[in-house]
């Protein structure tokens, strides 16, 4: 099979995986909404937390990605870890911006404040900041050679020092709710809660997988397409 | 033509060489070797690729496939001591403009770790005519002297391989002079020059091979041919067909 | 191990000789510095916050600022002539060619904080030799920790089209902890606070440091490896 027929097979499959994933945070939506009891101090505008937090949970992941495919690169220079890395930078990006769109939508009916300088939140801009700056670089390097070393650099130096970045934010300080479910005592939510929200994320970590998939068949799909247009030349 | 011993290894053996950027073969696929005394002429149109040859040989690109031998042993990019056989001259002059002429020598003379940086420039300096411009900014010099000053640079450290990339660009009748005079010198003292160009006329004189360089392959490669229009006529022909 | 300080040395010398020859680079840093000192003395009203209060972001802005700038020529000054090529081209391990970036990197950072910092201390009328060896001490901390990031990251931002633009977007958001610790040190120098309500700060900016010019230096060559 050429790699050609092998790329569009893939992005023909993970499209179903998207859908597949947008049916699934519908579900989890509708749960969250309809079948999930209002919390007790922040009322309706609590249901956001459903999507905020998988939100974030992906953003992580796709940081994860990010990171991990540059270090590998660096050791073992295949293309693919680069193809992957660029995929995860751009489907992350959209997740990151989505965290810091639904933050301040959350905030404002409880604190009063569109936003604020809390750790968490603070933390994601600076994400933000980071993976645009990936992305801008990538759009500058024309050579592809040049292109994935560059970023693979980039990723190095982010998964190295945006732990550091989390911490000056951290001393700097504290106003977010203590975590819910990641918290040292277990997850502090009530069962039908707690269960909403790791369906969320379980429909969130599908739609992002699905989309991953489908940004790197994408990517592949045009540099068989590349290859193939250079080899009918000659 | 000078007559090659035979059992010495070849200065440059390169085998089935390749490089491409993204989707660009640059380099498909490249067989020839060198010896003491050669000079190899490689000709070509833009893009064939002859720059991308003589920045691998350089050690400054790293090739995708193939090999290089120098002097019998893999060529290994990150070996100081390899790297200090080699010497390149391109159309560029790799000085800084506002180093002197003598500041711009004694600083390659220290990267290269010769004993006397300062000794080793005044020396270049004087074999190239430019003793009364040791204290010139380079900026100040015309396109001849800041050419005479880029050679005295590549050869300063006396590497056995040579590496022209189009040197002839842009110099005029005396300049050029020069230059052909100094690859002469070269040849007596039997170093190994590579010389890309797209002056047939110029590089013909010179070389004691040739070759023909299109799309990143050798269309042709051998000693210099005796008939010299028939090769002008293949050369010609290799460009327009690919 | 010798011959990549002593490599280092000689281009950083080179670099620092070219700069000083020139001097368009350091003199537009230094007036810029001056200019951006000015100007925050208008940036606020002096009748509601007190100089005190915001001198430590002012200073640590404008060394920023000002490093910023600074930080694009080293390499760009290798792009005239092709002068890369000679460098890749030496026996020189890319470690010393780092290196040699960095000292020269430090020199010219290292001056123009020389000249603001008097400047600051003039401006904003802040009284600095009571505490200035800890205050030097921590502009020394998060100088080398600014200069090392930016020395790579101009490394890849050179070979882009809008370098001088590049060269922030990339760096700033890694800037964040140097930076805030840097501030936080300063403010609490001027405050004539203990030290302890400073060793977390302290022990950040030393981490990052550690962390930056390490993997600088383990980069580097794969950075330039074309």
């Amino acid at each position: 099979m050429t790699d050609l027929s092998r790329a569009e097979r893939a992005r023909a499959r993970s499209t179903v995986v998207v859908l597949l994933g947008l049916v699934l945070i519908a579900a989890a939506c509708v749960r969250a909404l309809a079948f999930t009891p209002l919390e007790v101090s922040q009322g309706a505008a609590q249901k956001i937390f459903y999507v905020h937090v998988p939100s974030a949970w992906v953003a992580f992941l796709a940081y994860l990605l990010v990171g991990g495919c540059s270090i590998l690169y660096f050791f073992m220079r295949d293309p693919r870890l680069d193809r992957l890395a660029a995929s995860a930078a751009e489907v992350g990006t959209v997740f990151i911006t989505g965290v810091l769109l639904t933050g301040p939508i959350w905030a404002k009916p409880i604190w009063g404040v569109w936003w604020t300088w809390d750790v968490r939140l603070t933390s994601t801009l600076f994400l933000w900041f980071v993976f645009f700056g990936y992305l801008v670089l990538r759009s500058a390097v024309p050579e592809p050679g040049q292109r994935a070393r560059f970023s693979a650099v980039l990723g190095i130096l982010g998964a190295l020092l945006v732990p550091f970045i989390h911490v000056s934010v951290y001393l700097f300080r504290t106003v977010h709710p203590a975590p819910v479910v990641l918290n040292v005592r277990g997850p502090q939510l009530p069962g039908t809660m707690l269960l909403t929200l790791l369906l969320s994320l379980g429909a969130f970590t599908v739609f992002f997988a699905g989309l991953l998939w489908r940004r790197y068949a994408e990517a592949a799909l045009e540099d068989a397409r590349g290859a193939e247009g250079d080899d009918g030349a000659r | 033509m000078v007559a090659a011993p035979v059992a010495e290894p070849a200065v440059l053996d390169v085998r089935a060489l390749a490089r491409a950027f993204g989707r660009v073969r640059a380099l498909d696929g490249v067989d020839f070797s060198l010896r003491r005394g050669d000079v190899l002429a490689v000709f070509g149109p833009n893009g064939a690729g002859k720059s991308t040859l003589l920045r691998i040989l350089a050690g400054i690109l790293r090739a995708d496939r193939g090999e290089v031998m120098l002097g019998g042993a893999r060529f290994d990019r990150t070996d100081p001591a390899q790297r200090r056989r080699i010497g390149l001259i391109a159309h560029a002059s790799l000085c800084y403009d506002f180093l002197t002429a003598a500041e711009n020598l004694e600083f390659y003379a220290r990267l290269y770790g010769l004993a006397d940086p300062r000794g080793a420039a005044r020396a270049a300096l004087e074999a190239a005519g430019l003793a009364d411009r040791a204290g010139s900014l380079a900026v100040t010099m015309s396109r001849g002297l800041v050419q005479r000053l880029a050679i005295a640079r590549a050869l300063l450290h006396e590497p056995e391989l040579v590496l022209l990339d189009e040197p002839f660009t842009g110099l005029d009748q005396a300049a050029a002079a020069t230059l052909r005079a100094e690859l002469e010198r070269l040849r007596e003292r039997r170093r190994a020059v590579v010389l890309v160009t797209h002056n047939v006329e110029e590089g013909l004189g010179l070389a004691t091979h040739v070759a023909i360089q299109v799309r990143g392959r050798f269309a042709e490669w051998g000693p210099r041919p005796a008939d010299a229009a028939a090769f002008r006529a293949r050369y010609a022909a290799a460009v327009a067909g690919g | 191990m010798g011959n990549v300080v002593a490599q280092a040395l000689v281009i950083a010398a080179k670099d620092v000789r070219l700069e000083f020859r020139t001097r368009t680079a350091f003199v537009s840093a230094l007036a810029f510095t001056a200019l951006v000192l000015a100007i925050f003395n208008f940036a606020r009203d002096p009748t509601a916050v007190a100089a005190i209060d915001v001198a430590p972001g002012i200073l640590w802005i404008t060394f920023c600022f000002a490093g910023l700038l600074g930080l694009n020529r080293a390499f760009a000054l290798e792009r005239e002539n092709r002068a890369i090529d000679g460098l890749m081209l030496a026996p020189v391990s890319r470690s010393a060619l780092y290196l040699g970036k960095l000292l020269a990197n430090l020199v010219f950072v290292g001056l123009v904080e020389a000249v603001a910092l008097p400047l600051f201390a003039l401006f904003f009328n802040v009284p600095l030799w009571p505490i200035l060896a800890p205050l030097l001490g921590v502009i020394a901390l998060a100088t080398i920790g600014f200069v090392a990031l930016g020395t790579l990251l101009s490394a890849i931002a050179v070979n882009t089209r809008f370098a001088e633009l590049m060269l922030p977007v990339l760096m700033l958001p890694f800037l964040v902890p140097p930076i805030t610790a840097a501030v936080q040190v300063t403010s609490r120098l001027f405050a004539g606070r203990s030290f302890g309500e400073m060793a977390a700060w302290l022990k950040l900016l030393v981490g990052y440091d550690i962390v930056v010019l390490a993997t600088a230096i383990l980069v580097f060559d794969f950075t330039l490896d074309e």
